[in-house]
């Protein structure tokens, strides 16, 4: 897909002593704790696959050690992966000399981190600046440069703070600035909000879509959180133990988990926010009333219920001009109903 | 102390075997001390291998006979190596000779130096001022007058002079050198032995062969000095680069930074802090070999504290001793105050930044025109002979040590003949005058059980090389003050150690007290403990307890403090008495940290020890100084010099394989042990 803004294929990371040696025969397809007993390597990412359409929200979710931090790294090779292609607008990245990838890193692709990964000597303004400074701009346009970026996110009146007189928030605020800066096509966030305290991290999830409305980059979103998942993503893809177990859109991830894990993920996610009518309409039948509202499939069970129950007849799902299904109300009880019954009072 | 519960209850066999396996151990090393004890009661005096103070045999010929030659090559200017060595002498010859006729030693026909007190104090104060900020200058100025006061003036500066270009040439080579072993594991790997012997082989160990290579004096002291003292700022260094926050590094690193802005930008400037800490380090120790290369003519304080030892004038030791340590204060307290400051100064406003630099360039202007005042005007060149304050000191030292010779002789010399007659006349008794290979077997039995295979190995080399540099009777008596010196040492250890580990507020008080003791140069202890007891075997084992003690303390203290708390919390539940705490918990828990202690506490010691030599403790120690005296010694000498490292690396091999063998056995220490990380992953 040369039109993908990222396009990775058949990636597979490999850590430890024979790492090159296991791809490709059957011990790679062992469960974890056996492939680590009999060769002293652990799998974090095996054979995967997926493309990001410029623009796109890309959300990786899965547990902790699911290896979604190794996937991500290794798309600008801050780990080396063992196997597989990686594209970034067209160039490829796995066969890129060292000077390549730093200006790939310099210009192309950015990442923000859980950490923050300040640094701790300089103020907020040279932080911000100090990837336009490795990449040699001059000092006059990068200072204003970072300062547009600090007044981005937020942050102006602090440009002359360090970081450790800033809150948690703040400081990640700094890495988005930072990573903002350079004006990448693609960003990459390794669980940025997971150390920021939940009121806060609603703020910044906020801070991301309002951010992604403006400037519109590609984006790799890393999370093992679903409610930012499903908040955030486009597409979510789920990793389990290194591998992939399903890509798809949240309503899709949540009306039709692939197996168990991700059923288990999703069982109490507030399903009306984020299911379709597409997954709860039915065949239209020759004696479905035709004067109940119209709506398009991709409406979201929460925002449909109103207006649905309100009226006397069913619902008709048209897209195109073309009717697609039915929704009655027993179809909208049922999602809001199940999910009141799962929220504990 | 559900968890302690469960590992208890959980693996009971495999710690009764330990147990036992441990208790065995001790049992065979009490048999074979009893064993030992029965051959020499038999054998007594017998094979002792003793020879005659000025007795040369061939191997200690064979060491003159390649000194000699080492000198020849040296002065014939042939051998490219030696060559090399003899240019590094006369530059660094001829550097401190320049800077002694700036500041103490006047050139013909100028009757005084070119710069006087005025220009140095002057200098001295801007300079503190500039990197350590103007509260240390309030140390800086008082501890220069005290220099001159006590009539040091010329050697106080000559002193500084050797340490601060030591201290230089350490950190232009040691932080490069730092840096490269955090970046590469290889050359880690390499440095890391080297360090460590240049660490722990006792530093009056390579006077004698550097002055064979470099001459006495100046350069010898420097390199001396040099060798001794670059360790810290390697080590210090390559640690505060290693410790760099890593999601800074990986985070810089995805912006795209080239391995030269990673140093530059983020590991040099997030170090700087521990850079300085590592340079005070080695400042301190640069000061304390300083001083002790007065042995080989290095020009400073060192000399007179010597000059004074030798003459028995231990008044003028004194208050040259005082000089050094107010000298070493206030090296350790600026260089302290300069680490500090390093981090303030970084975050100062643009305000700040122009009023400091428009002081340093008024004072800056000021301290030229005293510098040229002193050139110029008498008044503030030499420094002035009054007030006179060394001289009465000196004559109230001598007094009081009189007094202690003739009133109070029976309460020092009750002590040390207590010591002496009770405790380390009969340990010498066994070790030294038991017949050679009664000695040794008894030794290789205490290693194999103790240490095991590889210590059984190390031991047998280190005692044949001893037995062969035919100095095994110096040697074993030798020994036998780092066994009695470090027997006391892990009594008062273990006390102090205890008592801070589970008291904060011991902890607090004691621990200054400590600090203090390890910054003073090992050199300055002798003096006031000569005076105490006088010149012999004592005296050097109490200046050896005194100078390991510190670390033995330290490292206890923490072992035991690193005891967890859940551990003791639930033995505190099951009704333990303070005392059983103490020996059933606590010690037996920290058993890692002492044995550490301990392995620390013989190096230390040995190399006092020999230091002691000098004052009367004989054997290897005199040795060596004979050496540096008498031109046809020193090949006993250098073979004395061999024959310690070779007693240090016994000893350090037997206590890390014991160390490392208990922590084998004992699931509590083996946390101890460094684990090997996973290899690759986030570079
Ligand atoms: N440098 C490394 N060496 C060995 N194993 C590693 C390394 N980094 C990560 N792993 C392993 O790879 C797996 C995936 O880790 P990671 O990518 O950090 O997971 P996640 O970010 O999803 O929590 C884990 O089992 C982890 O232990
Ligand atoms: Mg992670």
């Amino acid at each position: 897909m040369s039109d993908a803004a990222l396009s990775v294929h058949g990636l597979w990371k490999v850590f430890g002593p024979k790492a090159g040696s296991i791809i490709g025969t059957p011990d790679a397809d062992l469960p974890r704790p056996e492939l680590l007993a009999r060769t002293g390597c652990v799998a974090a990412v095996k054979d995967v696959s997926f493309d990001v359409a410029p623009g796109e929200v890309f959300v990786v979710m899965g547990l902790s050690g699911s290896g979604k931090s190794t996937l991500v790294r290794c798309l600008t090779r801050l780990i080396e992966p063992s196997a597989g292609s990686i594209e970034i607008d067209g160039d490829d990245v796995v066969t890129m000399s060292d000077s390549r990838l730093r200006e790939l890193r310099r210009t192309h692709v950015s990442m923000v981190f859980q950490h923050f990964g300040l640094l701790p000597h300089r103020q907020v303004i040279d932080n911000v600046a100090y990837g336009l400074e490795v990449r040699g701009e001059p000092k006059s346009k990068r200072l204003a440069r970072s300062q547009e970026m600090v007044d981005l996110v937020g942050l102006s009146g602090n440009e002359h703070s360090y970081p450790d007189q800033l809150s948690g928030g703040m400081q990640q605020r700094v890495g988005l600035a930072r990573a903002l800066a350079a004006d990448p096509s693609v960003m990459l966030f390794d669980e940025p909000f997971s150390a920021l305290d939940p009121l806060i991290r609603r703020d910044m999830q906020n801070e991301v879509i309002r951010l992604h409305d403006e400037v519109g980059k590609s984006m790799v979103f890393v999370t093992h959180d679903l409610a930012e998942a499903l908040k955030l993503g486009d597409r979510i893809l789920i990793m389990r133990d290194g591998a992939v177990v399903q890509v798809g859109t949240p309503a899709e991830v949540v009306a039709r988990p692939a197996d168990d894990y991700v059923r288990d993920f999703v069982s109490d996610v507030p399903r009306s926010h984020v299911l379709t009518l597409r997954y709860v309409m039915r065949e239209p039948g020759p004696d479905d009333s035709t004067e109940g509202p119209v709506m398009s499939s991709d409406t979201v069970v929460r925002q449909a219920a109103r207006a649905a129950l309100a009226s006397e007849h069913v619902v008709r799902v048209v897209d195109d001009g073309e009717l697609v299904g039915i929704v009655d109300d027993d179809a909208i009880l049922r999602v809001v109903v199940a999910e009141e019954e799962a929220t504990p009072a | 102390m559900t968890t302690v519960a469960v590992r208890d209850s959980g693996v009971p066999t495999s710690g009764v075997l330990a147990a036992l396996r441990r208790r065995g151990k001790l049992w065979l090393l009490a048999l074979t001390v009893l064993a030992w004890v029965a051959v020499w009661a038999a054998t007594r005096g017998t094979s002792t291998q003793e020879i005659g103070g000025a007795t040369l045999t061939d191997a200690h010929q064979w060491f003159r006979g390649r000194a000699a030659w080492v000198e020849d090559a040296a002065s014939a200017g042939t051998n490219p190596v030696f060559g090399l060595a003899n240019g590094i002498a006369d530059l660094l010859n001829g550097l401190i000779a320049f800077l002694q006729r700036l500041f103490t030693v006047p050139e013909f026909p100028r009757p005084y130096p070119e710069i006087g007190w005025l220009g140095v104090i002057a200098m001295a104060a801007w300079v503190t001022y500039a990197v350590a900020g103007w509260r240390s200058v309030l140390l800086v100025v008082p501890s220069f007058l005290a220099f001159g006061f006590l009539g040091y003036w010329e050697d106080s500066l000559d002193l500084l002079i050797i340490t601060l270009v030591s201290v230089f040439i350490a950190v232009v080579i040691g932080i490069p050198l730092g840096v490269a072993m955090a970046h590469s594991k290889i050359v880690s790997a390499i440095l890391t032995p080297v360090l460590d012997v240049m660490q722990t082989m006792p530093s009056f160990i390579y006077l004698l062969p550097l002055t064979i290579v470099f001459g006495i004096g100046s350069a010898a002291a420097t390199i001396v000095t040099l060798i001794y003292a670059l360790p810290p700022v390697v080590r210090i260094t390559a640690h505060g680069i290693r410790s760099v926050s890593p999601s800074t590094l990986e985070a810089t690193r995805s912006l795209g930074q080239s391995g030269w802005q990673r140093l530059r930008n983020v590991e040099l400037p997030m170090s700087k802090r521990t850079v300085i800490v590592g340079i005070n380090q080695t400042m301190m120790a640069a000061l304390s070999m300083a001083t002790i290369a007065a042995f080989i003519d290095s020009p400073g304080l060192g000399q007179p504290v010597l000059e004074g030892l030798r003459r028995g004038q231990l008044g003028a030791s004194a208050v040259a001793g005082l000089a050094i340590v107010i000298m070493a204060i206030m090296l350790d307290r600026t260089t302290t105050a300069a680490s500090i400051r390093a981090e303030r100064a970084a975050r100062a406003g643009r305000d700040d930044r122009r009023r400091r630099r428009l002081v340093l360039t008024g004072t800056g202007v000021l301290t030229l025109a005293a510098i040229g005042v002193s050139h110029n005007q008498v008044w503030a060149n030499p420094f002035p002979s009054s007030p006179d304050l060394g001289s009465p000191i000196a004559a109230g030292v001598d007094r009081f040590a009189d007094w202690l010779r003739t009133d109070l002789s029976g309460l020092t010399t009750a002590i040390q003949e207590a010591f002496t007659v009770w405790f380390l006349n009969p340990v010498q008794d066994l070790v030294a005058n038991s017949p050679w290979f009664v000695t040794a077997a008894a030794l290789l039995a205490v290693a194999a059980i103790a240490g095991g295979r590889r210590a059984l190995a190390s031991t047998a080399v280190c005692l044949a090389g001893i037995y062969f540099l035919d100095l095994w009777y110096n040697a074993m008596v030798t020994l036998t003050s780092v066994f009695t010196a470090t027997a006391v040492t892990m009594v008062v250890g273990v006390a102090l150690g205890v008592w801070m580990g589970r008291s904060g507020l011991a902890d607090r008080a004691i621990r200054p007290v400590l600090d203090a003791a390890q910054t003073i140069p090992p050199f300055v202890y002798l003096v006031p403990i000569l005076i105490l007891f006088g010149p012999n075997r004592f005296t050097a084992i109490v200046a050896g307890v005194i100078y390991a003690v510190p670390p033995a303390t330290k490292l206890i203290a923490d072992g035991i403090r690193g005891v967890a708390p859940a551990t003791v919390e639930a033995a505190e539940s099951a009704g333990t008495s303070r005392l059983q705490m103490i020996t059933k918990v606590q010690i037996p828990m920290a058993r890692g940290a002492l044995l550490v202690a301990g392995n620390q506490g013989l190096l230390y010691v040995l190399s006092m020890v020999v230091i002691g030599g000098m004052v009367g403790a004989g054997a290897l120690g005199f040795d060596i100084v004979t050496g540096f005296r008498q031109t046809s010694m020193i090949g006993r000498g250098l073979a004395a010099g061999v024959a310690i490292v070779l007693l240090g690396i016994m000893l350090d091999r037997i206590t890390t394989h014991a160390a490392n063998q208990s922590a084998s056995t004992n699931p509590t220490t083996a946390t101890h042990r460094r684990r090997r990380p996973l290899t690759g992953g986030i570079a």
